[in-house]
């Protein structure tokens, strides 16, 4: 086991670098010279006031910190470097390092994102597990044409749609992390308790959509599952049709959900970064949009990296989840 | 007696008999077909030219059709005119009808001019009311736009675009799937890791991130290219491995040694013995794309950063649903989001319909 881990967290090395390399890319793509429009913009804030001397050093400062003189892959060589060091460089726009920003928002981006995995699954898998047992009954029927609609519906329609139902209809508030009595206050049950009257609406909203996949997964394999022989030789000992389900058919079924927390990630990952910016919550998904939208690229580039690198850890999580559920993937 | 039924018939046949049998898949092939139908011919559908404002009409709601008049007597449909009034207090805009003067509909009327599928000229559009009336049978947006003509506009690049997308996305996938699974071993290898990677990509960030690279200053058509190409960018991944699958299990059969031996080049044997094994796979897998570039254009473009002015898609004109007291006040204006749901919906029905018709042996 210990093997497989190292294996495949050194396997992961140059999937990061050439992740990291595409990033770099993307952010480095519009053609304005970020640099240069920020310095324009602090010398008309200041009236004028910047005397040419210090604009020099300043742009003498940053042409020093990212290595702007310097080659291609000498500058994404100091990005990436810098980047593992935890020092992101500085956002332009908010005039505060990077590392600092993340360290505030990321958290709760994560935090969404695997309540949305836990609803997912709380909800997928007993529907799933429900439409197996009761094929082509009506209950079957109802569970796959809603998971149908729910894989149809826009992420930001449905978020409208629930911010004017919850705002107007439960008179609640919507939108943001915490009420405001809360927003200081150190972590308790009731904080926690306003956190999700907050993010409920974001929760079901990203886990819709993956809710129908899991449904279908589950569904779909427990129904191969039961049609197997040794489920037969099972039933023909005499066990109990439940043993029979839940210990010996379920447990086999549900491996590809485990495998498939890699699938589901990105679209939760994709669905938490636009409802959070369709609602505003502080999380990193409207820092990201606006930072892409100012060519804040310092700080665009790290987000990207975070996400990306949320995204190879959960799949190396989901590998060895699956490697210790399923007794018969080999470690070597 | 199923051995003799199946014979006789080609794989297409079989493939079409089961699909028809999934009736939730062939409604959805149905709606999906009349959509497109009505994109085609929209601007002869459409009452008003999409880009026309009026300061008179902002966000009227949608305008009633009346089919009798005022002592209860049925008659030819008609509209009235509205009046804008604003609330002293509350600044609020709200119309009234201006029972004055009725205006009918009449069929075949000549408005603004149009081409279809950019050839065909014409100015006859099926409906309209009489001159001196503006009809917005759907109501109007911020500007005053009728909602209705922009809707069937919008729907041309709500719908255009995946087609476009998946299309490139076939391409791409079969060129570089057929190539991973023939030719095998080292190339096979690299390909293989490098789309593992690009599938891990979270979809939507990159797609903002490319979406925002493009500068908006850029021609509206010029950035509808930018854009397809950008959400086919992480799709044909998923379908390049499909095929790559297929090709594999084909490669060692006889047929293509049989291709080989009889002295068949390259292109023969991969165009005319290998992509079509692969063709039914890849339709489903492309039709199952499909809802993902509708959602993936509606988002960017309500986000601003996808299609914009004076093109129009569903998802833009949701924009101006961004504004929750607009929304709640002027709920005619969700109607797109709710194109956009029975559209992937039924494009879902039609994936899942052909995913199942895909194999008819089994």
């Amino acid at each position: 086991m210990v093997t497989f881990v190292i294996r495949r967290l050194l396997g992961m090395i140059p999937t990061f670098l050439i992740v990291s390399f595409i990033v770099f890319f993307i952010i480095q793509l519009p053609p304005s010279n970020w640099i240069e429009r920020h310095i324009e913009n602090l010398a008309l804030e200041k009236g004028g006031m910047f005397s040419s001397e210090s604009h020099r050093s300043l742009v003498h400062e940053l042409t020093e910190r990212y290595h702007l003189d310097r080659p291609y892959m000498v500058q994404y060589g100091t990005w990436i470097l810098n980047f593992l060091r935890g020092d992101m460089g500085e956002s332009f726009e908010y005039r505060k390092e990077v590392s600092g920003l993340l360290a505030k928002r990321v958290p709760y981006s994560i935090m969404i994102s695997l309540l949305s995995l836990i609803f997912v699954y709380a909800v997928g898998i007993p529907i799933g597990v429900y439409s197996a047992l009761n094929q082509n009954t009506l209950g079957d029927y109802i569970a796959t044409i809603a998971g149908f609609i729910g894989l149809s519906i826009p992420n930001f329609f449905l978020a409208l749609i629930l911010m004017v139902f919850g705002l107007y209809v439960l008179d609640i508030p919507v939108g943001g992390l915490f009420s405001p009595e809360y927003e200081d206050a150190p972590w308790s049950f009731s904080k926690f308790a306003d956190f999700l009257q907050h993010v409920w609406i974001a929760v079901l909203v990203i886990g819709t959509s993956g809710t129908a996949g899991v449904i279908r997964v589950v569904r779909g394999n427990l129904l191969d599952v039961l049609g197997e022989p040794y489920i037969t030789a099972l039933r023909a000992k005499g066990l109990p049709e439940k043993t029979v389900t839940f210990k010996h058919a379920f447990r086999i079924a549900i491996n590809p959900v485990v495998t498939g927390i890699g699938m589901w990630l990105p679209s939760l990952i994709a669905g938490e970064t636009i409802v959070s910016i369709v609602m505003n919550i502080p999380t990193a998904g409207p820092l990201l949009f606006g930072a892409l939208k100012s060519e804040d690229i310092y700080l665009s580039g790290s987000i990207l990296m975070v996400l990306c690198i949320f995204l190879l850890i959960g799949n190396l999580l989901a590998d060895i989840a699956l490697a210790w559920v399923d007794p018969r993937i080999r470690y070597d | 007696m199923t051995e003799q039924k199946t014979q006789g018939r080609t794989i297409g046949q079989l493939i079409w008999r089961r699909f028809l049998k999934n009736k939730l898949g062939v409604i959805g092939g149905v709606v999906i077909a009349l959509f497109f139908l009505v994109t085609v011919v929209a601007p002869f559908l459409a009452t008003m030219d999409i880009v026309e404002q009026s300061a008179q009409h902002i966000l009227a709601p949608p305008q009633k059709i009346h089919f009798q008049d005022e002592d209860g007597k049925w008659t030819r449909p008609f509209v009235y005119n509205l009046t804008k009034h604003r609330d002293r207090d509350t600044l609020r805009l709200s119309y009234t009808e201006d029972r004055s003067q009725k205006f009918y509909v009449r069929m075949f009327v000549k408005e603004f001019e149009y081409r279809i599928l950019w050839v065909l000229p014409g100015r006859i559009h099926l409906f309209g009311v009489d001159e001196g009336c503006r009809w917005n049978l759907l109501g109007t947006d911020p500007f005053g736009r009728d909602l209705y003509s922009r809707i069937l506009m919008g729907s041309q690049v709500s719908l255009s675009v995946p087609l476009v997308g998946v299309s490139l996305s076939i391409f791409f996938g079969t060129v570089i799937g057929v190539i991973s699974g023939y030719f095998g071993g080292r190339v096979d290898y690299y390909i293989q890791r490098c789309l593992e990677i690009m599938m891990s990509f979270p979809s939507l960030p990159l797609w903002l991130a490319l979406a925002a690279a493009v500068p908006i200053t850029l021609p509206s058509a010029y950035r509808y290219l930018l854009i397809v190409m950008i959400l086919s960018l992480i799709d044909w991944a998923g379908l390049a491995r499909v095929v790559r699958g297929k090709v594999l299990q084909y490669r060692d059969e006889d047929f293509v040694l049989a291709a080989q031996m009889s002295g068949c080049g390259l292109g023969r044997i991969i165009l005319k013995h290998l992509v079509p094994g692969t063709l039914s796979h890849l339709i489903v897998c492309a039709t199952l794309a499909i809802p993902g570039m509708i959602l993936g254009e509606s988002a960017l473009s309500f986000l601003g950063i996808g299609i914009t002015p004076p093109l129009t898609s569903w998802g833009l004109l949701l924009k101006d649903a961004h504004k929750l007291e607009v929304l709640v006040h002027h709920q005619w204006i969700t109607i797109p989001g709710f194109l956009i749901i029975v559209v992937v919906l039924c494009f879902n029905f039609l994936g899942d319909g052909l995913r199942n018709a895909a194999d008819p042996y089994s």
